[in-house]
């Protein structure tokens, strides 16, 4: 037999710490009192998140959304809202308390999230071509091809819309299509940039993987209004689900007549190839991926001119990334007016963050631009797992740099992240809390550019790895004062005069760990101490005799076995062959390891 | 499929449509939905979508339909699984492996209850609804 009602009570570990235990005894109470026990099922969940106002409720069908729910308020739930069928609107989430700006009328929703990009993902099955057009799938495509659109009218679609490049810098999508459409050529070409690269980032993955129909459908249009008739794809190797699901896409968008000769009766013809990147993440820069499509080894050349006027096989050429694409088709089918309300005014629209690192609801967030960190965070992230305190947020991935606590409540969009010293990249966002160190962090992003460098031009083949050098001397406490200064040249150096992005963007990541945590980095040269007690060149282990009871847990558990004593006496480290694993560390159960 | 025209495109959409939409009143079948993105797959969705296939034909049930989708973000609860049944809420479920799957089958679908410790929130609200 069915139930009337659901009452389901959050069950993540922020809404049991503030009482969801008790809540659910009074619910159980409550429903038993009314003797309506076996027409309600009370439901224990997983984390909603919304963490900061729990313990949350929330009743089925009707999905009432209580937040802030105490104990006491069980039984005015179960009374008002199950055997009235009146919302008890005092405990109701309000959308004013959100911050998020989504001014879309026909939507009502208490989620911090706004799905534009991941509309499909986690709906259609992306291997069902079927299932894709049941969701207004190629609907933009038929709009544009028969709906008497011009490419012109395409164009002032997307200029309306505000829309710019997802993949990082953040260039207006209307400007790249319309330089490209203004040049007359005999041949064009539409490119997709999946080459996605930076570490923890992985939403043009999942595109590819939920969603592919929508890349092929924005490619087609975006070769109608360009006057293109190919279109390549550009996706990395180590992307093999993703890159089948595209290559039965493009089979059946071919077979349905969406992709081919003549496009649903039209003049209209269009097709789609793939090409795979062997992993180098300089292939992400577009004159790079251009030359490694032609088959010529990965390198940038100069700008301008840009490949819009003067791309691949040096005819003009459209790059847009995957992000930046899986917006198209809505913007045309709901009008870039549409579109604009969302967001901020001069970022439009949402962002996908890939939510990694010390956060306990790890995944893909899309919010809409101007969502705090604090929101993403805390409300949707759930916060930092074991209860840890927060201690930065990176962004931008090898090109970005660090947010501090600081600035949580600083709206998310273009302009802000550039003032804050990051940038937006591709929506890699990697939490970290007090046990991470910052300058490791710097250190790795360094050490990932030094070696995806392409090595073409000697700011960022030599810069690089000078940079990584002092930062490798700071992490063993060999380096100077002077040092700083030196960081502070080569990198302006870097910035100026390297060829492409990825040189340019190299030195963010250790200028904005100096700028925003000065005395963490200060203590590796200054005191040659690593306060996180990360970097292994600072820090030793020792055991204290006085809390030594002998117990050999830490010697058993030494992987290179360099802790000596006899069971019941004291233990000692042989520093000389210790390599700083922490394993004895986290092994004591009686704090008598030490590290300093 | 052969090639359409404009109008069977259009036709197509709208006779697709009602059948997708799982959580709509009239929905009268009952729907297993298993994210299959690479964080599903390598948290083991594969085994979990077999597990519901074993598991439906063990208990002689015939009319419930299994799809795969791509991932919808809740990476932290992988394998994640959206369920439908004819007169109960659509909910999505996490973390379900393969006896996760079974109870499913036993008690949700055949025991119309929902289960303890597994619910997620569905992480926005469908945009495309709302389109005419």
């Amino acid at each position: 037999m069915a139930f009337h009602h659901y009452v389901l009570v959050c069950g993540g570990t922020g809404c049991v710490s503030s009482k969801a235990d008790d809540l659910f005894g009074e619910l159980a109470k409550a429903l038993d009192q009314e003797g309506i026990r076996d027409d309600v099922q009370l439901v224990k969940t997983g984390c909603f998140g919304f963490c900061e106002q729990g313990p949350i409720v929330k009743v089925l069908p009707e999905e009432s959304f209580y937040v802030g729910v105490k104990p006491a308020d069980a039984a005015e739930i179960v009374s008002e809202h199950i055997v009235k069928g009146r919302q008890v609107d005092r405990l109701l989430y309000k959308e004013e308390d959100s911050k998020v700006h989504a001014k879309v009328d026909d939507i009502s929703f208490y989620q911090k999230q706004f799905r534009i990009v991941l509309r499909n993902c986690g709906f259609i099955d992306p291997e069902n071509i079927d299932e894709y057009i049941a969701r207004d799938g190629y609907l933009a495509l038929e709009r544009a091809l028969t709906g008497g659109m011009t490419p012109d009218d395409i164009i002032e679609e997307l200029k309306e819309s505000g829309l710019r490049g997802r993949g990082g810098a953040g260039f207006p999508t209307w400007q790249k299509w319309g330089f490209s459409k203004a040049v007359e050529a005999d041949q064009k070409y539409v490119v997709c940039n999946a080459d996605e690269g930076d570490p923890g980032a992985y939403m043009d993955r999942s595109v590819l993987e939920g969603d592919p129909h929508s890349i092929i459908e924005a490619m087609a249009i975006a070769g109608y209004t360009c006057g293109a008739d190919t279109g390549f794809v550009y996706c990395r190797a180590e992307y093999p689900l993703a890159i089948h699901r595209l290559e039965v896409a493009i089979k059946q968008a071919t077979e349905a007549g969406l992709l081919g000769d003549n496009i649903l009766g039209t003049d209209f013809s269009f097709t789609i190839e793939i090409r795979l990147g062997a992993g180098a993440f300089v292939c992400g820069e577009e004159t790079a991926l251009l030359a490694s499509i032609e088959g010529k080894r990965g390198m940038p050349i100069p700008r301008p001119p840009f490949p819009a006027v003067k791309g691949l096989w040096e005819k003009p050429t459209v790059i847009n990334n995957v992000e930046t694409l899986a917006n198209i088709p809505v913007i045309i089918s709901r009008g870039g007016e549409w579109f604009a309300k969302v967001g901020t005014e001069k970022s439009r629209g949402t962002k996908v963050f890939a939510l990694t690192g010390k956060i306990k609801n790890s995944g893909l967030v899309e919010v809409p631009m101007g969502t705090t960190l604090r929101d993403i965070i805390y409300n949707i992230g759930g916060g930092i797992p074991d209860g840890r305190a927060f201690k930065a947020v990176q962004t931008g991935g090898p090109s970005g740099g660090v947010i501090t606590a600081d600035y949580l409540d600083t709206p998310i969009d273009y302009e802000h992240l550039q003032e804050l010293g990051s940038i937006m990249g591709s929506g890699g966002m990697i939490v970290m809390d007090e046990d991470d160190c910052m300058l490791d962090v710097a250190k790795f992003y360094l050490e990932f550019t030094v070696e995806e460098s392409c090595g073409k031009c000697a700011p960022c083949r030599v810069g690089g790895r000078k940079l990584y050098n002092i930062l490798d001397r700071m992490a063993k406490g060999t380096a100077e004062e002077e040092d700083f200064g030196r960081i502070e040249d080569i990198g302006q150096a870097m910035k100026r005069a390297s060829l492409c992005g990825l040189g340019q963007t190299a030195p963010n990541p250790v200028l904005s760990v100096i700028k925003y945590f000065p005395e963490e980095i200060g203590a590796h040269v200054k005191e040659g101490r690593c306060p996180a007690g990360v970097c292994k060149g600072l820090i030793q282990y020792y055991i204290d005799p006085e809390k030594c009871i002998g117990c050999t847990l830490c010697a058993r558990r030494c992987p290179v076995n360099v802790i000596a004593g006899e069971r019941k006496e004291v233990h000692v480290i042989d520093q000389n062959g210790c390599i700083k694993c922490g394993e004895c560390f986290d092994a004591c159960k009686f704090g008598a390891v030490i590290r300093r | 499929m052969a090639k359409m025209t404009l109008d069977e495109l259009r036709k197509l959409r709208e006779s697709k449509k009602k059948e997708l939409d799982l959580r709509s009143p009239d929905n009268k079948s009952i729907h297993v939905v298993v994210g299959m993105g690479t964080s599903g797959i390598a948290n083991g969705a594969k085994k979990t979508l077999q597990a519901f296939v074993d598991e439906l034909s063990d208990q002689g049930l015939t009319n419930v339909s299994v799809r795969q989708v791509g991932g919808m973000g809740l990476d932290f609860a992988e394998p994640t699984v959206e369920v439908a049944v004819p007169e109960m809420p659509t909910v999505i479920y996490g973390n379900v492996d393969e006896e996760v799957a079974r109870k499913i089958v036993r008690k949700h679908i055949l025991g119309k209850q929902l289960i303890n410790e597994h619910i997620y929130d569905r992480p926005a609200a469908d945009i495309v609804e709302g389109t005419e």
